[in-house]
Order: C-alpha cells, then sequence, then structure tokens
C-alpha cells in the first residue's frame, strides 16, 4: 500500500498541469485514488502556480496536503521550489530545475537561490532545459523534471511511459518519442545523484 | 465501473447532461467558467442541441434559466458568487414564482479571494431567497447532487442553489456516472400560467406557498442523503461540517474515524432532527463552514446563552479565509504540522500583463497624457487591466464590480473631479457598463470612457465576447456624439498619436469614448495553434 502526497510548483505555462496528468494517469491505471487540486484564474499570467497531488491506494480525504506532510516537491523553476517548503516532510525530497524563470524586477541572486535548494537535506536538482534541449526540445523541461521525480513516485517506469504515451497521444510519435527522451533523461540524472 | 477524472466543475456539467440539461446559461468568472466550457466543448450536448453559449452578465443568464424553466426544461445557470449579486433580483424573484422544468443555479464561492474582490458566502443567498441549498464535500457528491436537485426542483417546483467552492471547483477526483442518461423533458407549460405574474396579489399568495413549503424542505432536508449524522464515542465535543470542509477534517483522522459524533451538511435548510439530536448527546458543538459563520451564528442565537457553540465566530477557527486539514487540527487540539520555513530571500510572483499585451499600451499612454493633471482620475474594473493597479503601471485608482468604472467616473465628475477617466473591458461593457454609459449621456457628464477591446473576455481564460464588432454601434445607438467616438490601435509605434487623441477627448467636456482596439496576445496565440492544428 503507498501514498505519495506531491506538490507540484512552477510558473504559469510551465506545464504543471502536464506532470500532474501523467502522474495522474498512472495511480488511475493502476486503481489508485487521486485528488488533484490546482490554480486557475488570477494566479495564471506569469504568476506562481502549484498544484496538490495526492494518490494512494486508500481513500483520499482532503485535496489539500497538510503543511509538514508532502513527500516531495517537484519544481520547474527553483525559486519557486523554496516558496512551498512549509509542506514537505522530514524526509521529503525536492526535485527541482536549477534555471530561474526571470519575470520580476526582484529576483534573487540565482546562487543564493540555489545554495537554499543545495542545503536541504533531501533534494534532486538539474538543469532541465538544457537536459530537454539534449532531449531534443526545451519544451519538454517538465518531463524531464517528472523523470527526475520517477524514482521517488513508488510506481514502475513503465507505467509513466504508458501514460506519456496516452496523454500525447494526439501528438504523434516524433512528440511522443520527444517526451519520452526527455522522461529518461530526467530519471538517469536522479539515479545517478541519489 | 470506471471512474472518471473530473473537476469538481466537470462533474457538475456531466451530471447536468446526464441528467436530461435542455440548456446551461452563464456569464465566466472564477472558479465557474469550466462548467459551462465543459458543456459548450461536448459533442453530446451538441448533438442534442443542449444550449450553452454565453450571456452579456449573469442576471441576463439567470432570466434566460428562468424562461426555458417556465417552458418544461432542465436548465443550470452558473456564476462565481459575486456574480449572483448581479443576478439576485431574478433569483429571489425565481423562489417567489417557482419552477417548472428543473432549475439549478450554481454559484462558486472563492474563501480566501483567490482570484476575487471579496469571498461572500452564496449560503446567505439561499437562505434569504428561501429555496433548498446543495452543498457537495467531493466531486462524486457534485456529481450525483445535480442528478437529486434536478428532481428536487421539479417536485417540489423551485430552483434548488448550489454552492460550491473554489477547491471544490478546481479539484479532480474519480467520478462514477449514473449508468442512464435521461432523456431531456418536452415543452411542456406551468399547470398555472399566472404562476410567473409576480403581481402583487399573485406574489402573495406564491410567497405564502414558498413559506409553506419551507417546513418541506427541512423534512427532505432530514432524509436527505448528504446529510449524515455519523455516530461517535467521545459525547464531549459534537462537530458540524459543511461541503468540503468534511474532507479537512476526516484527514485529521487515522483511517478517517472521527471519534466524536459527525454532523456531514450537504443539503439545507438544515436538518432540525439531527442537529437537535447532536445539541442533546454532545457537551459543546464546534462549526466547521469553509465560508462565513451561518450555521455557527444560527445555533448560537443573538445571546450566545443556552447551546456551547465554537467555530469562527469566537476564535476556535480564524475569522476569514479558506480552511485547511491543519487550521482544522488546531481548532481539534491536535499537535499541528510544519515542513521547513520559506526561506527569507524568496520573493513574492504575482501576475503580470503578459508581455506585449496592449492594455500596456493602453496605460502607457493614458498615464503620459494624466501626468500633468493631480493622480487619482482613473476608475478601472474587472478584468486583466485590473493588473494596471500594480508596478510598474500604477495606472488606476479603483476596481470594485462590473461596470463600476464608468458610474464611478460620472460620480466623481459630478462632485467636481473632472477630467475623470473610466477604464473598462469590452466584455466588462456590455457586461455592465453600457447602463451607465446611458446615464452620464444623459447628463452630458465630462467624462472620458477608455474600452479596452482585446476582443475577448481575457482574464477567464479568452471566452467569446458578447461586445464583439458592436461596440461602436453601441455607443452610437446610447448617444455618444460621433465625434468623441475614436478608435486608437495600442502600440508603441503610435504613442504619441494616442496621447494626442487621449488629450483631446479628456479636453471635451461631455461623454467621450476612446476604444484601444487590439487583440489580446493570448488570444492570437491560441488563434494561431487552432488554426495549425486544423491543417
Amino acid at each position: 500500500m503507498m501514498k505519495r502526497d506531491i506538490i507540484l510548483a512552477g510558473v504559469g505555462g510551465q506545464g504543471i498541469i502536464s506532470i500532474a496528468s501523467i502522474i495522474g494517469y498512472a495511480a488511475l491505471e493502476q486503481g489508485m485514488f487521486l485528488k488533484q487540486s490546482e490554480v486557475h484564474g488570477m494566479s495564471q499570467r506569469g504568476g506562481d502556480v502549484m498544484s496538490n497531488l495526492r494518490i494512494s491506494h486508500h481513500e483520499i480525504a482532503s485535496d489539500l496536503i497538510p503543511f509538514g506532510q508532502a513527500d516531495m516537491i517537484i519544481s520547474i523553476e527553483p525559486l519557486e521550489a523554496l516558496r512551498y517548503l512549509p509542506y514537505l516532510s522530514a524526509q521529503g525530497w525536492v526535485i527541482t530545475n536549477i534555471r530561474p524563470f526571470n519575470n520580476i524586477p526582484n529576483y534573487p541572486e540565482i546562487d543564493q537561490v540555489l545554495g537554499e535548494i543545495t542545503r536541504l537535506p533531501h533534494h534532486i536538482a538539474l538543469d532541465a532545459d538544457a537536459t530537454a534541449k539534449e532531449a531534443g526540445s526545451t519544451k519538454a523541461a517538465n518531463i524531464v523534471i517528472l523523470g527526475a521525480a520517477a524514482p521517488f513516485l513508488g510506481m514502475a517506469y513503465h507505467k509513466l511511459e504508458d501514460a506519456i504515451r496516452f496523454i500525447f497521444r494526439t501528438k504523434g510519435d516524433k512528440i511522443i518519442d520527444l517526451n519520452l527522451n526527455a522522461l529518461k533523461a530526467g530519471c538517469d540524472f536522479t539515479e545517478k545523484h541519489m | 465501473m470506471q471512474r472518471l477524472l473530473l473537476l469538481g466543475d466537470e462533474a457538475i456539467a456531466q451530471a447536468a447532461l446526464d441528467a436530461g440539461l435542455s440548456g446551461i446559461y452563464a456569464y465566466p468568472g472564477t472558479p465557474s467558467t469550466e462548467i459551462t466550457e465543459f458543456v459548450q466543448n461536448s459533442k453530446f450536448a451538441s448533438e442534442n442541441n443542449i444550449h450553452s453559449s454565453w450571456s452579456a452578465n449573469e442576471k441576463t443568464a439567470m432570466e434566460s434559466a428562468l424562461g426555458m424553466s417556465y417552458a418544461g426544461k432542465r436548465t443550470m445557470v452558473c456564476m462565481k458568487h459575486v456574480g449572483l449579486n448581479v443576478a439576485a433580483d431574478p433569483f429571489i424573484n425565481s423562489a417567489i414564482t417557482g419552477a417548472n422544468g428543473g432549475m439549478i443555479v450554481v454559484s462558486a464561492d472563492d474563501p480566501s479571494m483567490h482570484s476575487s474582490q471579496n469571498e461572500q458566502d452564496s449560503r446567505f443567498y439561499g437562505k434569504f431567497a428561501l429555496v433548498p441549498i446543495l452543498e457537495p464535500c467531493d466531486q462524486q457528491e457534485a456529481y450525483d447532487m445535480v442528478h437529486y436537485g434536478f428532481d428536487f426542483s421539479e417536485k417540489f417546483k423551485v430552483p434548488v442553489l448550489m454552492r460550491i467552492t473554489t477547491r471544490m471547483a478546481h479539484s479532480r477526483s474519480g467520478v462514477i456516472r449514473k449508468p442512464d442518461i435521461r432523456k431531456q423533458n418536452e415543452l411542456k407549460m406551468p399547470s398555472d400560467l399566472r404562476q410567473f405574474v409576480l403581481l402583487p396579489a399573485i406574489a402573495k399568495k406564491r410567497y405564502k406557498n414558498l413559506l409553506g413549503n419551507h417546513s418541506v424542505f427541512i423534512t427532505e432536508s432530514e432524509a436527505s442523503p448528504f446529510n449524515r449524522y455519523i455516530d461517535g464515542p467521545d459525547k464531549s465535543k459534537g462537530i458540524i461540517v459543511c461541503g468540503i470542509a468534511f474532507n479537512y477534517l476526516l484527514e485529521n483522522f487515522e483511517d478517517r474515524k472521527v471519534p466524536n459524533p459527525v454532523l456531514k451538511i450537504g443539503q439545507y435548510p438544515l436538518p432540525r432532527n439531527l442537529v437537535e439530536k447532536m445539541a442533546d448527546e454532545c457537551d459543546e458543538i464546534l462549526v466547521i463552514e469553509d465560508g462565513y459563520p451561518i450555521i455557527e451564528e444560527l445555533l448560537k442565537g443573538l445571546l450566545g446563552r443556552g447551546l456551547k457553540v465554537k467555530g469562527r465566530l469566537d476564535g476556535t477557527l480564524p475569522r476569514d479565509g479558506e480552511l485547511n486539514p491543519n487550521i482544522l487540527a488546531v481548532a481539534l487540539g491536535k499537535a499541528d504540522t510544519f515542513g521547513l520555513p520559506v526561506p527569507e530571500l524568496v520573493v513574492g510572483r504575482p501576475p503580470s500583463l503578459c508581455s506585449g499585451c496592449p492594455h500596456i499600451d493602453s496605460y502607457y499612454a493614458l498615464t503620459e497624457t494624466l501626468s500633468d493633471l493631480s493622480n487619482g482620475r482613473v476608475f478601472s474594473d474587472i478584468g486583466c487591466y485590473t493588473l494596471g493597479a500594480l508596478k510598474p503601471y500604477e495606472a488606476i485608482n479603483s476596481c470594485v464590480d462590473m461596470g463600476a468604472s464608468i458610474t464611478m467616473a460620472k460620480g466623481a465628475a459630478d462632485a467636481g473631479l473632472i477630467p475623470s477617466v473610466a477604464v473598462i473591458g469590452d466584455s466588462t461593457f456590455t457586461h455592465s457598463g453600457m447602463t451607465g454609459l446611458l446615464d452620464a449621456i444623459n447628463d452630458k457628464s465630462p467624462i472620458t470612457v477608455m474600452i479596452l477591446d482585446n476582443g475577448t473576455t481575457a482574464m477567464t481564460g479568452g471566452q467569446e465576447s458578447p461586445a464583439f464588432g458592436k461596440l461602436e454601434d453601441i455607443c452610437r445607438g446610447l448617444g455618444v456624439e460621433e465625434a468623441h467616438i475614436r478608435v486608437l490601435k495600442p502600440l508603441k509605434k503610435y504613442h504619441d498619436e494616442n496621447v494626442a487623441i487621449i488629450k483631446e477627448e479628456l479636453a471635451y467636456p461631455g461623454v467621450s469614448v476612446i476604444i484601444p482596439r487590439r487583440e489580446c496576445i493570448v488570444a492570437i496565440d491560441k488563434r494561431i495553434r487552432a488554426k495549425f492544428k486544423n491543417k
């Protein structure tokens, strides 16, 4: 029996909802329960966005993850990863992109931001944009991050591959392969650095 | 049984389609928008000729729904909580006329004001109108309640209010659909053709009828599957919990087993017998409402003597804002949990106007034009352009309710603040700005109205704007002089030209309308993608 409480973080338009859909599809295919709460409306337009994703073999009560109880924070942007630390449990992991999305005038020094991340006891930090580019397109940075989180999700890796094939089924084989490569590259990084 | 993964909004829409819906009416408003969009995108809906296009505002939506109900068909009308203020007149009166075909009014509240001006609780409106209220605790219940609500509405000939919150609307979970799709109703006139004629003589009778039904509604609530008394051994405290807060309560207990008696409320008026049972067997009652303390106030009464009631009013729970599992943990006397503090260097990342947004150019031109005058002359409205209040623009001085820009500018001009400027979006203008403009024209008020026309209802995700292609005609028709209807192209390269035009109109001692027109860049992007996809 397993459960995972996941905070997904990023900036509007970076693709956290796609990550949620892929994990969600994979979870449902395994007969798991799922609750996912997301932000619409005012918070888009380049603002911070976050989503609570809970998957479990048991029925799930709350749509919101309690503070201090998230198993992981998956973030496509380093500053956004830090914003949700109050949710993280003591054993929880932060899996984040290190490439900043700088659309505010007072974005802090990136070295300091990364310093805060590397100070965390359980973290995976990678340049998902560069990795995604190697895999074929920077647009797949979110899938690289998903791949980096894959070893922590408690589900077989091929379930995520199946979910990607399903979610991108209308986009053609090229896009599917690109995303499968991105997933693999993210996963490889984590397995090397864990 | 297959579970569909649906947002609360989508579960409501799917249920309406499965329950024989003939038409949905709405104006977009976060967090309610996705209900109507789901019907608009449904193949089943278009194949079955189910009405789903947007209304000009919530009042017109409510009235159209009432007309569909009059004609015997099942209808749903959806809005965000403040939209119910706009639709309050037909809503309150629809309780007096009663329904014919099933009618469900969905109002989506926004505790903590994620994207709203206030966090008003729509249950007050339900109580005020004396109609039954349904409040789901999860997506499955939202689905089931729609079927129940339509049946209820037709059985008792009354509109039913469904109250959801942002978290309910925008949270996704597995939903099991009913196996059968109910057919739409046939056209069927009300049995009494004077039922909807609220002349005093008839309205008095209808009102007595509604009052008489109140005790029936209570009896229905007492038997409702959505009101559940879950017994527990620890009678030192009973817990009354409404809607989605039920989930936050269960989250705090191993295996979701609460040691105290719990009364879960999903249907109003309150089930009197169940509340009585709790009051009899428990020493005190904790009331948990994700909204205003309505039940708490009701139980406490004016003087608070008698029952020992805890909740938002005595500080057991915070007085405002959305609830969550941690807030409930503290209220239940359990240990709170917290991860790591947010590092000090983390700064806010507020939403902002998109790069390339036409409003940016409009604001830079307007601000420059006004730079010689004293500050504080720009009344604005509800839409993306409200972000013009923030840095670096700081271009507007008000945002109150849909349409208020024009009428507030008029009032300020009446008071002597000349020139006064109104800034309003195209769809906000047709929502509630037109009547205010007529007031200004009739008074020849010295105001300049800028209708920022980006051709879409952008803030809520780019829905079709009811104003599209009609703005100049509307202004002319209302009586704005032809010479003072000015259309600009808000682009950097026309900046000086635009400043000059705004300056001219500010100097005019009557009503001017300036229409900066350029398509929303998000809408362009969407349009091009769709074109590319279809090729």
